[in-house]
């Protein structure tokens, strides 16, 4: 997890000894505050400098639960030029790109306008940061693809974004992250999985995020492991939400991507799901099939911080439950509890299994070749 | 069908208030004409709406009344057919949802004066858990120290779903005095709906409450394991009831995981999350969140790596099996005794000791 590396081999002599990977979870970050101004209308510069982001928590800045270290990165990737972890692209490709033979990354940018109080500002901000990934990121290394960012809490706004960047090929996927105000199954949020279905593209939900709610039901805790940790209770009633208010029965061609959150729990929630909804199905009668099975339809999930359990056949069991075909190797660099993707996988993996886990299924998933 | 081990504990059993004018009688003059003139209705939460179909089985509803409030249908319906010798009583009746610490002392105290009288007092097997009005911690410890006299009093409980998470050390005199006197610590499915049911807001639905049970029991325990409830109450066991239990393992390497990489934030916790779990908290049997085939199941208990966890329960009268089932197909008969009399035996130590009956 958290280490630094030295004496770092040569890329050159690492490229051969890697099979191709896609990264399905690398944050790109900006260099400095006004990075975005080029894409902001002048009105929001001035409101950005007086009244800053009002997001749905009490930080002018940073964030409440402080991190373990700088913006939560690695200390090894600050780029030589300046700026914060992730902030610069040959950097990028010099430290992760290139020797780990990422040919497929999935842009998630963290700080846009997502969880913004005022939603004419979050929506100047997500799509100043969606055409700032084809100008900084995209169009620059082809490897590279964006996820279309859009202010959440005003859904109409948020799908007019997406209709906007719909069949544009710099972008494989719409990105929520999956605290909000509201549960994300909660009908201020359909215009965006209406959206996205319509434009073919699957939503990624991301871990994080602030709406204002405790990130327990017993309120606010203490620790920022409680936040990291609680992220995985946070994913299972969002997923919980969007089944049992029937999103995927009204949008059956929806897919989407638990990015962040574990996957142990998925077999765990749908066994309750439906052992519950045996009881009470009718006060859910829009539902017309078992919880679990929209969630084996609908959902994958991306692999990092990869379960890790003392015993490797209990992981086996594990993805066996939930399918070799449903997991997408991610990383998450540069952050700190990256992982690397020579090491996540313990030995015993058929060759059909590991190259659907590392590569295979995002190309599918996000038709990517 | 696994057959019962005759003289078994039940750890999670539902006698259910009548109504509050059944708690009139445990109230002071001050309480009662509160309730009256104020034109109080019944306490009843949205956790488990009388009429709901997990709140009751078909077959054990009552033809009136609410499930749980006669002692003749607990008897005949999960006493005696799982033979077991010590059936232990978790009131839910909605007195910790008031938002007036004083009213929901008054009303805590009365609960626990009414399932001694009602309940105990009648039938010998039964133990009860002191409810405690728990936004008040003096109050709190004040009706442990109360209560604690009765020997038949086993636990102190608590909902999963409060005011602030359970290891906050504001709490912790609440833990002292349950040590003090060997009393568990429960942990009840439930919220006082003091905050949001879930950690991402107001869902619609009663069965998204339900379901998010689950993961309220999961941010109760990071919270009692990184705030080192057990690095200072090394001795003190809290029993997670209704809580499920499949989702043990994947949480529990979440959670090493992460204290792995930073642990530095919480230095006082001395043994690995893991090691806490296994000798501190335990589980009751039901619900199972699992498929009904074997093989899945003894998978999913070899996952959990200790056979010292579960602790047998009905649930009763909530609908969580059919029949007589509600021991699942496939445990060992030694996993049968485990979970129904070791287990339940050495979490409880109160059950070991003689019942000092109180002067009548």
């Amino acid at each position: 997890m958290n280490i630094q590396f030295r004496d770092r081999p040569e890329e050159a002599s690492l490229v051969h000894a890697k099979t191709a990977i896609a990264d399905c979870d690398i944050h790109p970050a900006r260099a400095t505050k006004t990075e975005l101004y080029p894409y902001l209308a002048k009105r929001w510069h001035t409101h950005l400098e007086t009244y800053d982001k009002r997001p749905y928590h009490g930080m002018m800045e940073g964030p409440p639960y402080p991190k373990a270290q700088p913006n939560a990165a690695r200390r090894d990737a600050y780029p030589p030029e300046g700026g914060p972890q992730g902030s610069s692209l040959s950097f990028m490709q010099k430290q992760h790109l290139n020797p780990n033979n990422v040919v497929l990354g999935v842009l998630n940018p963290l700080a846009t306008g997502q969880g913004i109080r005022n939603h004419d500002l979050a929506a100047a901000i997500c799509s100043a940061v969606n055409d700032w990934q084809i100008e900084k990121w995209t169009s620059k290394d082809s490897r590279l693809k964006g996820s279309i960012v859009v202010a959440n809490e005003d859904g109409p706004s948020a799908a007019a974004e997406i209709r906007k960047r719909a069949g544009d090929k710099n972008f494989v996927q719409v990105l929520l992250l999956s605290r909000n105000v509201e549960p994300l199954g909660q009908r201020r949020y359909w215009p965006i999985y209406q959206a996205a279905e319509e434009a073919g593209l699957p939503v990624g939900i991301h871990a994080f995020g602030f709406g204002g709610n405790p990130i327990t039901a017993s309120g606010w805790p203490s620790f920022y492991i409680e936040e990291m940790v609680g992220h995985a209770q946070c994913q299972q009633t969002v997923l919980a939400s969007l089944v049992l208010e029937g999103v995927f029965e009204r949008h059956p061609a929806l897919k989407m991507i638990m990015i962040e959150a574990g996957f142990g729990w998925a077999p765990s929630l749908a066994w309750r799901l439906d052992k519950t909804f045996e009881r009470l199905h009718c006060e859910v009668p829009h539902l017309k099939r078992k919880p679990s099975e929209y969630i084996s339809d609908h959902i994958w999930w991306t692999t990092q911080p990869m379960e890790d359990p003392e015993r490797r056949d209990h992981l086996f069991e594990l993805i066996d439950w939930i399918g070799w075909d449903k997991l997408l190797f991610a990383t998450d660099y540069p952050h700190w509890d990256y992982d690397d993707p020579s090491r996540v996988l313990p030995p015993g993996v058929s060759d059909a299994n590991r190259d659907a886990f590392y590569l295979g299924n995002a190309r599918k998933l996000y038709g990517v070749s | 069908m696994t057959s019962p081990t005759a003289g078994g504990v039940d750890c999670d059993l539902h006698p259910a208030v009548p109504h509050l004018t059944s708690l009139l009688p445990y109230l002071n003059d001050y309480w009662r004409d509160q309730v009256t003139t104020r034109g109080m209705t019944d306490l009843v939460s949205q956790s488990y709406p009388s009429n709901s179909p997990i709140t009751t089985r078909p077959d054990w509803r009552p033809s009136q009344g609410k499930p749980g409030s006669s002692l003749e249908d607990m008897k005949k319906q999960a006493l005696d057919p799982f033979k077991v010798s010590y059936g232990i009583c978790n009131p839910l009746y909605g007195v910790q949802m008031v938002f007036s610490e004083d009213m929901a002392d008054a009303f805590c105290r009365a609960l626990n004066d009414w399932l001694a009288n009602e309940w105990l007092d009648k039938d010998e097997r039964l133990r009860g858990s002191i409810v405690i009005p728990t936004q008040s911690v003096e109050k709190s410890v004040a009706e442990i120290e109360r209560c604690a006299c009765d020997k038949r009093f086993v636990q102190v409980l608590m909902l999963v779903m409060g005011d602030m998470p359970l290891g906050k050390r504001v709490y912790w005199p609440i833990y002292a005095a349950a040590e003090r006197h060997g009393l568990a610590i429960g942990i009840h499915a439930g919220s006082n709906y003091h905050n949001p049911p879930t950690s991402v807001g107001w869902g619609s639905y009663h069965i998204e409450d339900y379901v998010a049970q689950a993961t309220a029991f999961q941010t109760q325990l990071t919270s009692l394991i990184v705030e080192g409830v057990f690095a200072r109450h090394p001795g003190l066991k809290m029993v997670m009831l209704e809580s499920g239990f499949t989702w043990l393992p994947p949480f529990l390497w979440r959670l090493h995981k992460f204290w792995r990489g930073i642990r530095m934030e919480t230095p006082w916790v001395d043994r690995a999350p893991l090691e806490i779990v296994r000798s501190n908290i335990r589980f009751s049997l039901q619900p199972i969140d699992a498929p009904a085939d074997p093989e899945t199941l003894n998978r999913l208990l070899d996952h959990m790596q200790s056979d010292e966890l579960l602790l047998f329960s009905t649930d009763y009268p909530h609908w969580q099996f059919e029949g007589d089932n509600a021991l699942p197909e496939g445990l060992s008969s030694d996993l049968v005794r485990k979970i129904m009399i070791d287990n339940p035996h050495a979490t409880y130590g109160r059950l070991k000791q003689s019942v000092i009956k109180e002067a009548p």
